[in-house]
């Protein structure tokens, strides 16, 4: 059953959409109402009309800065982000009602198979990986900045089994580091979220001891708590001997864990975040090599990688009915997936850059859609 | 005795009125109050049935459907939907229970100060200076307390947890500590009865100046202090304001949503401890943490938790109401 307060929001925020998009377009004079778009070239492309999205709120500041930097350099065009939620882009998106979606999961495949029929009919959506966004294990301890920690250790931690600073799981990987004799008091989002969820699913790949599935509300042991991520950073900022976990921007000067990779300890960093997303194996199932979903990697051992990352796609058609539509999809992506789309992101929302391999590969198959 | 063909009426003011006129504006205004009147009906009926029909889906749901698609019903764990529903009651309950056993005493105490010992000037400052607490948004609590009021109580809370901690109310977690940052259902209670005595002390303020002069007068002449007269023929006049406005404070408090939502370590549990980590959360502060990232179960599941509350607070009006009604045949007003 539809819920009729959600969707009257959703209708009303695109009715709006629309209605901007329309102001917009008379006031620059133009007397084609729907949206053109000139021939592209490769070197400079001349782009009008509006590109609609919607999707997860993860990409929401990411997208800000985006739009931004795209509308800077098309003034002609709008781009407009609905930050419903993943599975509200991804549903706007198969309806038709939007031209790409942002989404923090995978399609499954009743939503694969609608994807053919929401694109031209033939080949499916497909994923790109552009929003890497890595997630810290933050901590409140004096003097100290970094300590190094297994999956296993964490695990405990967050678990509860390990409640003293002082045990001799932290202090035996962490030799020369003055440990404090002081309780462990963990902090973890008392709301649904996102960042809960990937933490909960990298403990439960990586570690023998979390002994649950991953799940955006939390199910670890029972400690402080706070809504959102904000409140959560305050909280262990306000409080010493506390531990937990927030998007890696946001951890400031508090102290950071690094995490056991193969026989190294890798602390976070943008090109270690990137370095998991290049190291792990394609999904399950994908709709074609152009689809570049990834089934995470939370156990890898490659060198320098860091497995705790949320990875956010960008959903979009192989081929678009409408020529205009396509250009316009391509033309913003591949802003998103170029070095300067991804600094933007960077310094706006702390996310780490994609490699260049990755955005060279992205932008190669988002040509291929141009052309087709 | 002779009549005029045109029977005209007087205004105060001394212009005349037509009858007509006269009757025309008494359907208008009639017509307004009522309206005014039935649109609140209507309104109420309106929120219940909405309540109602979207909670439906989740309360009927007998597919096992609501668990599977939410992350946080879990049958398996004790934490079905009515289970949670009767953490989250407990919770609510507890915390609006010691939100108004701080506000009660206190907002009596600012009303008897205002309107029977203080001076006049500074009765006047002192009922708007209260009467600006009401005004200021709960986030502005929420935060106020999240970052300066809790790091003071903590300390607070160590001490009467050690020397108090007999009491289950201040007794520690089975681990026999309490919470490390404050942030437990006491000092949910503490910013709730802030945002509560404006309201209780507003209302009590006024029944008490509605005391009869005269009966205050006979107490003081039969010899009795201020005190005993307060108590003799103040008390028994206002009792059933008083009853009154702790009633209303108890609505706000019960309904309060930010200011929980900021300040509580959410937990669930039927745990009586007011220091406790991670043991209690409102239904209200449940709602607006999980509505973000609910999908369509998690909507109609949480508006079901919504209705829990708007019952619960439909029953402490009709108990506000009945006990008024009770005792205003008692009270010394007759």
């Amino acid at each position: 059953m539809k819920i009729a307060a959600r969707t009257g929001a959703v209708l009303t925020a695109t009715a709006l959409t629309f209605a901007l998009a329309a102001c917009s377009a008379s006031n620059e004079g133009s007397t084609d109402t729907e949206s053109s778009a000139t021939e592209t070239t490769d070197t400079a492309m001349e782009l009008s009309g509006s590109l609609n999205g919607a999707g997860a709120s993860s990409q929401e500041s990411a997208m800000e800065a985006w739009r931004a930097g795209f509308q800077s350099a098309n003034p002609d065009v709008t781009v407009n982000y609905d930050p419903v939620g993943s599975g509200g882009g991804r549903t706007q998106f198969l309806d038709g009602a939007t031209s790409f979606a942002g989404s923090d999961a995978q399609m499954d495949e009743e939503e694969y198979d609608l994807s053919i029929a929401r694109c031209d009919g033939e080949s499916g959506a497909i994923h790109l990986p552009m929003y890497i966004s890595p997630i810290a294990v933050i901590f409140n301890l004096d003097g100290i900045d970094s300590l190094n920690m297994d999956a296993d250790t964490i695990a405990d931690i967050f678990n509860g089994t390990i409640t003293n600073w002082s045990d001799d799981a932290i202090a035996s990987q962490n030799e020369g580091v003055e440990l404090p004799d002081s309780a462990i008091t963990i902090v973890h989002r008392a709301d649904e979220s996102g960042t809960t969820e990937n933490f909960t699913e990298y403990l439960a790949a990586a570690s023998t001891t979390w002994g649950q599935e991953a799940s955006g509300d939390w199910m670890g042991a029972a400690g402080e708590s706070g809504q959102g991520t904000s409140a959560l950073v305050q909280i262990v900022q306000d409080n010493a001997g506390t531990i937990g976990y927030a998007d890696a921007s946001r951890a400031g000067d508090l102290g950071t864990v690094a995490l056991k990779v193969g026989e190294e300890y890798v602390p976070f960093s943008a090109e270690a975040a990137a370095a998991v997303v290049d190291a792990s194996p394609a999904a399950d199932y994908t709709s074609g090599e152009n689809d570049l979903a990834i089934h995470l990697d939370r156990t890898t051992t490659a060198a320098g990688a860091y497995p705790l990352v949320l990875v956010s796609y960008h959903i979009v058609c192989q081929q678009y009915d409408d020529a205009t539509e396509a250009a316009l999809v391509t033309g913003f992506l591949k802003y998103v997936a170029s070095e300067e789309g991804q600094a933007q992101s960077a310094s706006a929302a702390g996310s780490s850059p994609i490699s260049a391999d990755l955005s060279a590969k992205i932008t190669a198959i988002l040509d291929e859609i141009a052309a087709a | 005795m002779t009549t005029t063909d045109k029977p005209t009426a007087v205004t105060a003011a001394g212009t005349p009125l037509t009858a007509h006129t006269e009757r025309a504006a008494n359907k208008v205004f009639f017509g307004l109050s009522a309206t005014a009147a039935t649109l609140i009906l209507v309104t109420l009926a309106a929120v219940a049935t909405f309540l109602l029909v979207e909670a439906w889906p989740a309360l009927t749901d007998t597919s096992g459907e609501v668990a599977a698609k939410i992350s946080w019903v879990r049958p398996d764990e004790g934490q079905s939907l009515i289970e949670l529903a009767g953490f989250l009651v407990f919770g609510t309950v507890l915390i609006s229970a010691v939100a108004l056993l701080i506000a009660t005493p206190l907002s009596i105490g600012i009303a008897l100060f205002i309107s029977h010992f203080a001076p006049r000037k500074l009765a006047q400052g002192l009922g708007y200076m209260i009467d600006l607490l009401a005004a200021i948004p709960s986030v502005v609590y929420g935060l106020w307390g999240a970052i300066v009021v809790i790091p003071v109580l903590q300390p607070a809370y160590e001490w009467i947890s050690t020397y108090f901690g007999w009491i289950p109310l201040f007794a520690p977690a089975a681990d026999g500590t309490i919470s490390s940052t404050g942030r437990v259902a006491m000092s949910a209670g503490i910013v709730l009865a802030i945002m509560v005595v404006p309201i209780i002390t507003a209302v009590t303020r006024e029944v008490f100046l509605q005391t009869p002069k005269l009966h205050e007068e006979a107490a003081l002449a039969m010899g009795a202090t201020r005190w005993e007269m307060i108590r003799m023929a103040v008390f028994p006049f206002a009792r059933s304001g008083m009853i009154g406005a702790t009633m209303l404070g108890l609505g706000r408090a019960l309904g309060e949503t930010m200011a929980v939502y900021m300040i509580l370590s959410v937990g669930l549990s039927y745990s009586f401890g007011l220091f406790n980590a991670a043991s209690h959360n409102t239904i209200a502060s449940f709602i607006a943490g999980q509505f973000p990232e609910a999908n369509t179960q998690g909507v109609s599941a949480l508006i079901a938790l919504g209705l829990a509350l708007f019952i619960i607070t439909l029953l402490v009006n009709m108990l506000a109401r009945w006990i008024v009604a009770r005792r205003a045949e008692f009270s010394g007003a007759n």
